[in-house]
């Protein structure tokens, strides 16, 4: 039984109203099949029209929904399951919330990192819901350090409510370790690649977001705070959080007309989950693109536009 | 009994004779609630005499504190948030940057300057707390990316002193660019072999923390500043007991190894001068 978001009730009605139909078709002698092209018809235009008119709000759910694929999932589909997961900071511990580890795309050997989420009660919390600790981050910069070490490009798929914000995160320094990230992955010499395939939280995405290409899959959302936790700020309650995410302007389209995105990965109509295959390929061939053009360049040059790229963000006015 | 009953009746003082106790004579510390004359206070750098607390204080004082004379160029003081969003909350983030400058005298939440420790070279970049709480918006990250600029160019070492809440939520994917670009800027500091000085004053939280503050060669703190990436109240409903006494304390952050040292800002100055001298190349 698929997972549906309140906006996604009509949907949900007309594939009650296909299985009702279904069921009434083996069970009898009527004959349904000219009722069920009609329905599916009539779904695939409600589709359309449903998710060609997305809110951010409606956008934000459905970069949290339930079914939708996974950092591994995309990991082990694009290197057609040669993934050699690799684990630990060598320092603390081995943090479940990120994940790394080398992979083959077709001939092509690529450092994979990402925050990685759960799709039951216990999976979610065994990866601590997608919030990495300081460990995380600095596994993360171990297995970057890594690749660079042997001249692997690095891929890396952001999707986290945030970094943890538990006693010990701040005990082991979680502000250091994202800010020792940014610094190291800025210079890292080697080709960078992060796509947004989820949520992207504010510095806990960033931490593993400092990218020559920074693609957004198109129904996720990054910003500097969620909507919610924007909302009880700035308004005290959780209730103006569709008003937030239409403030913080956090969709993929924002992004890039924002010019803090470098591109948006499409996604089938109905969301990433409802057509899995399609957006493997895509993403995959956005990295096989983008890998080939970056490998051309040489290092000292790709590091320089990187450093230039970021260093041009921001809108000021000069007095 | 005219030990309790007054012999003459009304004030017989006349008004010329009158003393008049001036505004801001006296300053009461929040800590250990003594009282010391303001002039003192400052004498002392905004610390308490009694029981060296550590008052807040903005980008005028410290630059008066550190730079000689109280002289120094400062850069860019004229630029302002271009507001890219068009941002709207309770209140127009537009009407929100004009309404604080006018009350602080301020531009953004960050002043940099060029000035001399003790005739030794040092650009500062200093955030002002009452500027929004010092968030970091586009003005921030622009101001330091120029500093360093400037620091490159004529081969100076650079001090960034926080005080921030962390980053400007009405610029949002803006601000939060901002740790980006501060922190790639920084590695052509490294590259050049330019010292980074990052001074932690109370408080230093959320996404300054998680950038340019923790990335010092020399990560330094003034004492009990609150330094954290996480703020202390989003911890406690995380872990939803109360926190330990002295949790992200600048003594606490030291005790885990993120800071070189804790300088009481009464020998700030002297600390500062002598390791510029022993980074100087």
């Amino acid at each position: 039984m698929p997972n549906y978001l309140d906006f996604e009730k009509p949907i949900e009605e007309l594939y009650e109203q296909l299985e009702k139909t279904k069921q009434i078709g083996v069970k009898g002698k009527i004959d349904v099949t000219k009722l069920l092209a009609e329905i599916e018809d009539k779904i695939e235009v409600v589709k359309k029209q449903l998710y060609s008119n997305l809110t951010p709000w409606q956008r934000v759910q459905l970069s949290r929904h339930p079914d939708r694929p996974y950092s591994l999932n995309y990991i082990n589909a694009i290197t057609d399951n040669t993934f050699m997961e690799l684990h630990g900071d060598r320092t603390v511990k081995d943090d479940k919330a990120m994940i790394g580890g080398f992979g083959m795309v077709d001939s092509m050997s690529v450092m994979f990192i990402g925050q990685q989420k759960g799709h039951n009660t216990k999976s979610r919390q065994y990866r601590n819901f997608g919030m990495p600790n300081p460990e995380g981050y600095r596994k993360a910069l171990r297995l970057m350090k890594l690749a660079e070490k042997f001249n692997k490009p690095v891929v890396t798929f952001i999707d986290t409510p945030g970094a943890y914000p538990g006693l010990e995160a701040e005990e082991r320094g979680q502000g250091e370790a994202i800010a020792r990230n940014l610094y190291e992955m800025s210079i890292l010499k080697v080709p960078v690649i992060c796509i947004i395939i989820g949520e992207g939280a504010s510095g806990g995405a960033l931490g593993i977001g400092i990218g020559d290409k920074v693609y957004m899959l198109e129904n996720t959302w990054y910003s500097v705070i969620s909507p919610e936790s924007c909302s009880s700020i700035l308004w005290r309650n959780w209730d103006n959080k569709e008003k937030a995410a239409n403030a913080l302007k956090l969709t993929a389209d924002d992004m890039l007309k924002q010019k803090l995105i470098d591109g948006i990965i499409n996604e089938p109509p109905g969301g990433a989950h409802s057509n899995p295959e399609e957006i493997y390929q895509s993403v995959k061939k956005v990295i096989v693109t983008e890998l080939g053009a970056l490998q051309k360049v040489n290092a000292s040059d790709r590091v320089k536009n990187r450093i230039d790229k970021f260093s041009a963000m921001g809108v000021v006015q000069e007095g | 009994m005219s030990w309790f009953k007054r012999i003459k009746e009304g004030i017989t003082t006349s008004t010329k004779e009158k003393k008049e106790t001036p505004e801001g004579l006296w300053y009461k510390c929040p800590s250990c609630k003594s009282i010391v004359a303001s002039s003192d206070h400052e004498e002392s750098k905004y610390v308490c005499p009694n029981c060296g607390f550590h008052e807040r204080i903005g980008s005028e004082e410290y630059f008066a504190i550190l730079f000689d004379n109280n002289q120094f160029k400062e850069f860019n003081e004229n630029i302002t948030s271009g507001d890219p969003l068009d941002f709207v909350d309770t209140k127009k983030y537009k009407d929100r940057l004009r309404d604080t400058m006018s009350k602080t005298h301020l531009k953004d939440a960050i002043r940099t300057a060029h000035g001399q420790v003790y005739g030794h070279d040092l650009v500062i970049a200093c955030m002002d707390f009452e500027f929004i709480g010092g968030s970091m918006g586009s003005v921030m990250g622009e101001k330091i990316a120029r500093a360093i600029d400037y620091c490159l160019q004529h081969k100076l070492p650079l001090m960034i002193i926080s005080k921030s809440g962390g980053a400007r939520m009405m610029e949002a994917a803006f601000s939060l660019m901002q740790m980006a670009k501060t922190s790639a800027k920084l590695t052509q500091m490294s590259e050049a072999k330019l010292p980074y000085i990052s001074l932690l004053t109370d408080p230093t939280t959320g996404g300054v923390t998680a950038s340019f503050a923790m990335l010092g060669d020399l990560n330094i703190a003034e004492p009990g500043a609150l330094i954290g990436f996480a703020g202390p109240r989003v911890v406690k409903e995380t872990i939803g007991k109360d926190l330990p006494k002295g949790f992200q304390t600048a003594e606490f952050v030291l005790e885990h190894g993120f800071l070189d040292k804790i300088i009481d800002r009464r020998n700030l100055k002297d600390s500062l001068a002598k390791l510029l001298v022993m980074l100087k190349s």
